[in-house]
């Protein structure tokens, strides 16, 4: 996967978690949380699901690297490498 | 439907209520192989419904507290909400038409607008308005989850902000009420989080009352792959070096796991642990006693028509609060006059309900002879009705069927010692116990009400199962 299939991936994990929020308008330098309404337990649902979807585990002192949607996929490039999409799920 | 017991799971829920069910549905989304058993033939726990003459009853559920519109986010009921991938209309939300605390003399309008109750003070007490203003700026700035501190009791604060001892009592009413399990005064952690659910937010209620919540917990929780063992009552804890590795249910079968989450209680939790920690948190030194009678009447008629409004009267009868287990079997001093069909868009599902809620004396009802058990039930509706005619009219005349719970009926229903509705006064925020692998979710973690006790089993689900699951 790319880096922008990375964040294709990501913002389907939020539409999944978070139904209400719009995410058209998402900036990929911006904190995620500065943009949308996402606590602790969203970004463990983050996390969760991309484990269960891609069999990705993020460790808990890295879930800073989720903050925005540029840090996400620059983080998860090496791990998504050679990945399928799977969104829309 | 019944589902054969396994011989081992991940993570062993012990309870099918709103917490053990939240909790459940969490794991099982992610795949996680969880179990949820229960003593008893029907879930929700102290939240159930029953069927009596052909006609339909819900326990516990008087309102849906944590209120807010749909759209509203980051408040208990929205996360809650997507936690459990919950769609907001599901709920079929309708929302409370006005409550009241009450004394002889004052009273407190309040319902899902803050402003309401914030003018009734102004009006009522103009000397305590700025201080009553200062305290709601300074609780709504507080985190919604409890968090681990020093107990102080909420009086002691409120002192603080409030001169007027009626004031108190009459914001105090409510709350203690809806989750208090200390007599006179509740725990500021727990009057925060219930300040917030009750003043800040407000009440509703599900079309088709607790039932419709329930199906929606179950359906959610097994369509995500959850296992769910009803008629399977936890006997023991098994435990190897102060750890928890299974349970053996009451007909003698085990069942190995790495962890458990318990919705029992925290002294009904430890008495499955062996005698040493049994003794440790022996009912007498730990549990709550603040439990209650409720009659449930039906009645021939709308209460409206006999002139009633209110959703929910929260009543007191003297001059100061009480709040504590009578002497006698019950009390009329005080207690909750609820009319649920008093929503937005309910029908009624049967007859026209009232619901009284009075403060009982725990041990009296356990072991009543069987005849009297039935006197004291009939003689409760009867005082209970004529001591509230300073706040509602006699419905006496009207009602064609009643029905009453006791602390006898909680306590079978609930496994909770003396029937105490609101468990123990001692909370466990961070939800650990003095084994390791045994967590606690629902009542005795420390959220209150039925939003509170879903969120409780989401958050120890996620804390102590998928966050550890997450990062291994």
């Amino acid at each position: 996967m790319t880096k922008e299939d990375i964040v294709l991936v990501i913002k389907d994990i939020i539409a999944t978690i978070a139904p209400d929020e719009e995410l058209s308008g998402l900036t990929l330098s911006d904190p995620l949380r500065e943009q949308i309404e996402l606590d602790s337990m969203d970004f463990l649902d983050i996390v969760m699901e991309l484990r269960k979807r891609y069999g990705v585990v993020v460790p808990e002192e890295d879930y800073g690297q989720l903050a925005s949607l540029e840090s996400c996929a620059n983080y998860l490039e090496p791990a998504m490498a050679g990945k399928e999409m799977n969104i829309g799920v | 439907m019944a589902q054969p017991v396994p011989s081992s799971c991940e993570t062993l829920i012990i309870g099918a209520g709103m917490s053990g069910l939240a909790a459940g549905i969490r794991m099982a989304m992610y795949g996680h192989d969880v179990l949820i058993v229960d003593r008893h033939s029907l879930w929700g726990g102290l939240n159930s419904f029953y069927k009596k003459a052909g006609r339909p009853f819900d326990v516990g559920l008087h309102a849906l507290t944590n209120y807010v519109d749909k759209g509203v986010r980051g408040r208990p009921l929205s996360r809650i909400l997507r936690q459990l991938r919950i769609p907001y209309e599901a709920l079929q939300l309708g929302q409370q038409w006005g409550s009241e605390s009450a004394f002889p003399d004052v009273k407190l309008e309040f319902s899902n607008d803050f402003e309401l109750l914030r003018s009734q003070v102004a009006a009522e007490f103009p000397n305590e308005i700025d201080g009553f203003d200062r305290l709601s700026r300074l609780l709504a700035e507080y985190p919604d989850l409890p968090t681990a501190g020093i107990p102080v009791m909420a009086r002691t604060r409120l002192a603080e902000y409030l001169s007027d001892p009626r004031l108190v009592d009459l914001l105090l009413l409510p709350i203690l009420y809806y989750g208090s399990p200390t007599p006179h005064d509740i725990e500021w952690q727990s009057f925060v989080v219930l300040w917030k659910s009750l003043y800040e937010e407000g009440f509703a209620r599900p079309r088709g009352g607790v039932r419709t919540i329930l199906a929606l917990l179950r359906d959610r929780y097994r369509e995500s792959g959850g296992g769910l063992c009803m008629n399977s009552g936890v006997a023991e804890i098994l435990r190897s070096d102060g750890r928890a590795i299974g349970v053996r249910l009451d007909d003698g079968q085990e069942i190995r796991c790495q962890r458990i989450l318990s919705s029992a209680g925290l002294v009904e939790t430890m008495a499955l642990c062996g005698p040493e920690l049994a003794a440790e948190y022996a009912p007498a030194k730990r549990a709550g006693r603040m439990t209650f009678v409720e009659c449930i009447s039906l009645l021939d008629r709308p209460l409206e028509e006999l002139g009633h409004r209110k959703t929910i009267t929260f009543f007191n009868t003297s001059e100061r609060l009480a709040y504590e287990p009578p002497e006698s079997p019950f009390s009329t001093t005080s207690g909750v006059i609820c009319c649920p069909d008093h929503y937005e868009g309910q029908e009624p599902q049967h007859e026209p309900a009232l619901r009284l809620t009075l403060r009982a004396h725990p041990e009296a009802w356990m072991n009543m002879p069987e005849a009297e058990y039935a006197a004291q039930k009939e003689k409760a509706w009867e005082a209970g009705h004529a001591a509230i005619l300073p706040f509602a009219p006699d419905i006496r005349p009207y009602t064609q069927f009643v029905d009453t719970f006791t602390p006898r009926t909680i306590a079978r229903f609930t496994g909770h010692a003396y029937g105490a509705v609101y468990g123990s006064p001692q909370k466990s925020p961070e939800g650990r116990t003095a084994l390791e692998h045994l967590f606690l979710c629902g009542t005795d973690q420390g959220f209150l009400g039925i939003v509170g006790a879903m969120l409780s089993g989401i958050a120890m689900a996620n804390q102590h199962a998928l966050g550890a699951a997450a990062s291994s």
